[in-house]
């Protein structure tokens, strides 16, 4: 193997027969790029569905209310139903073991908020701690809505990145006071949020500070909750949809709704969505390594049916070195180690090749669903090994019968 | 250098067994220049490629250089073929996409000579047959003369105790055919034995020896006037 005469003569026979050495390559680096590009792709329309779905956490049940349109119980119709903080508390006590993080929201739409000479509209929202969890939401400077906030009513905001930038330019946001309708807020911290610009012009206060402040009393618009994930997406699925209906129906029994009246409480849950989602990536995924281990094979008949060849085409050189003395090992070896050079030579470049080009191209994908495609290096690397190991095996046999032919019958091959 | 004793050969085909050497016994001094003749199906072919190691006798003795050459596997064959033998082939059987010189330098490959020397050596043995000048040249691009001559450079690059030829002008004009002896009579000059299978009587009459072949039986084994092929080229 690592005799410096065989690798010579190797190279010698390798570029004395261009075309030859030229095909047996094409074959397989065109199969290892095809595949790398397959299983870049995959990644990336698996990259881009999951984010369209980290905006917000995906276990999410969102409650919230609207006007009645069926009379119930002597009851008229275009009744709104107000939620109030004692039906968060509510679902809060009675869900408890199954929830994750909560929060009431009492938000308010288009407040006008300025700072020195700085004044935009955007939405202010009342919530509590748990909202950043359900958000998704990452703080940039610092803290979000604590405790202590909601209990004590402090007047504090957390401001979205976008709402900084056009507040304070370059300033330095903390501890600053801004004014919501001309009541000041201190500015205890900044969030980014996966879901983009439009969450980030937002402004976050306490809860019961924006009831009080802006004159709600305990009422509140949404409750958000995420339930507790289990080990079986199934489980958590069956989960969150039993519980969206049992709220449903609560909420309706205290509110005396209809049952069957649809806008007036309406409860959405995401993981349904969620699992219709991630059973489309699963398949999607299937199709691709699908596709791509038929490339695989596709790559492996074509170097089998090369190596075939080379060995038909050869039988009479091969006569012709055992003539001058060659051993049948010898022979064996020669085919195998110029076998295995060449496809591990090419596999390898198409590897580079198309790892090179998801990276120059990847980072220009502007779409929606495909995001950073991207290709696991060993899995890569481990196509390339299996052709390789494939082209030996399929070069194997004929050359064992080759180096097995007698030299007379070998010389006689026209 | 070579002794054969009742050599026997059949090959089966189906049911039907073709017997080709009856019994064959002769012996080849060294230095010797033989001629082995025959019509097609005396047997002459398969002498040869049992001389060449190339085939084996069913039984009998044969011994090279005071070897008895019998048992053979392949790795021993390939062995002895590279140490006793050069082969000169009719339709010369050079590798085609190697060059003049890396023909003649191969069987030294095989023998592990260092690729300096095997150049050098393989060189030395293209301006013995005066081709030089074309030691850079593929097959394809030398005359049928030349690649005989090619050919017998690279039977002799091992430096074998016995050459081996079958039908060395079968392919060639008369001219060229006188060429080539020419150079086969001047390596015999030098003391390398030579064995020349040929149905030309022309050809037969330029070596010392003829033994003819019969429906695999010697049927006569005489010494002749060597003919010197220098005086008709």
């Amino acid at each position: 193997m690592f005799d410096l005469e065989r690798w010579q003569e190797i190279f010698e026979t390798l570029r004395k027969n261009k075309l030859r050495t030229f095909l047996t390559g094409l074959s397989v680096a065109s199969g290892i790029f095809i595949l790398v590009i397959l299983l870049g792709f995959s990644k990336g329309l698996e990259n881009g569905v999951k984010s369209q779905f980290e905006r917000d956490a995906s276990n999410l049940i969102t409650v919230w209310t609207g006007v009645t349109t069926k009379g119930y119980k002597g009851l008229n119709p275009g009744r709104y139903v107000q939620m109030k903080n004692e039906n968060f508390d509510f679902i809060s006590q009675k869900y408890k073991s199954n929830i994750e993080h909560e929060t009431a929201i009492f938000s308010i739409w288009g407040a006008e908020i300025t700072y020195k000479n700085e004044n935009v509209n955007y939405q202010v929202r009342g919530v509590m701690p748990d909202h950043q969890f359900i958000e998704n939401a990452d703080m940039e400077t610092g803290r979000f809505v604590n405790e202590t906030d909601v209990e004590e009513t402090r007047k504090v905001a957390v401001i979205g990145k976008k709402l900084r930038q056009d507040l304070f330019k370059d300033e330095d946001p903390i501890n600053k006071e801004i004014k919501i309708y001309g009541i000041s807020f201190k500015v205890v911290g900044v969030f980014i949020d996966p879901g983009g610009e439009r969450e980030e012009q937002q402004a976050y206060i306490p809860l019961s500070t924006s009831q009080k402040v802006f004159g709600a009393g305990d009422n509140i618009r949404n409750i958000l909750v995420t339930v507790k994930m289990s080990d079986n997406f199934e489980d958590a699925v069956t989960l969150s949809n039993n519980m969206s209906t049992a709220i449903e129906t609560e909420l309706k029994q205290i509110h005396t709704v209809a049952p069957d009246d649809t806008s007036a409480v309406r409860v959405f849950n995401t993981l349904e969505e969620a699992k219709k989602i991630y059973s489309l990536i699963d398949t999607i995924q299937f199709v691709f390594w699908v596709i791509g281990v038929l490339t695989i094979i596709a790559g492996v008949v074509g170097v089998g049916n090369i190596m075939l060849i080379i060995v038909k085409e050869r039988t009479k050189e091969i006569g012709i070195r055992k003539a001058l003395g060659a051993l049948p090992l010898s022979i064996i070896g020669m085919i195998l180690q110029e076998a295995i050079f060449v496809t591990m030579f090419a596999g390898l470049f198409g590897l580079i090749f198309g790892l090179g080009l998801l990276e120059i191209v990847g980072p220009q994908v502007q779409h929606d669903f495909i995001k950073y495609p991207q290709v696991d290096f060993n899995i890569a690397l481990s196509a390339v090994f299996v052709l390789v190991f494939a082209g030996a095996v399929a070069g194997f046999f004929p050359a064992y019968r080759a180096a097995k032919i007698k030299p007379i019958v070998a010389l006689r091959d026209e | 250098m070579i002794q054969i004793k009742d050599l026997h050969k059949s090959y089966h085909m189906g049911s039907n067994s073709l017997h080709v050497l009856k019994g064959i016994n002769f012996n080849v001094n060294e230095g010797e220049l033989v001629s082995i003749m025959g019509s097609s199906g005396s047997g002459k072919s398969t002498l040869l490629n049992i001389l060449g190691m190339l085939d084996e006798a069913d039984s009998g003795q044969y011994i090279l250089d005071n070897v008895p050459i019998k048992n053979l596997n392949e790795k021993i064959a390939a062995k002895y073929r590279n140490e006793f033998l050069g082969f000169i082939f009719q339709s010369f059987n050079l590798i085609n996409y190697k060059s003049a010189l890396d023909n003649v330098s191969m069987p030294l490959y095989y023998k592990g000579v260092k690729r300096k020397e095997r150049t050098d050596r393989a060189m030395h043995y293209l301006e013995k047959v005066g081709l030089a000048e074309w030691s850079h040249h593929l097959p394809s691009e030398l005359s049928g003369g030349q690649k005989q001559r090619v050919a017998i450079a690279r039977a002799l690059a091992s430096d074998p105790k016995v050459l081996l030829a079958d039908e060395p002008t079968g392919a060639l004009d008369t001219k060229t055919s006188y060429e080539v002896m020419e150079l086969i009579q001047g390596i015999n000059d030098e003391g390398k034995t030579i064995l020349i299978v040929t149905h030309e009587d022309d050809i037969a009459h330029m070596t010392k020896r003829i033994v003819n072949l019969r429906d695999g039986v010697i049927i006569d084994d005489s010494t002749v006037e060597q003919v010197r092929a220098s005086a008709h080229v």
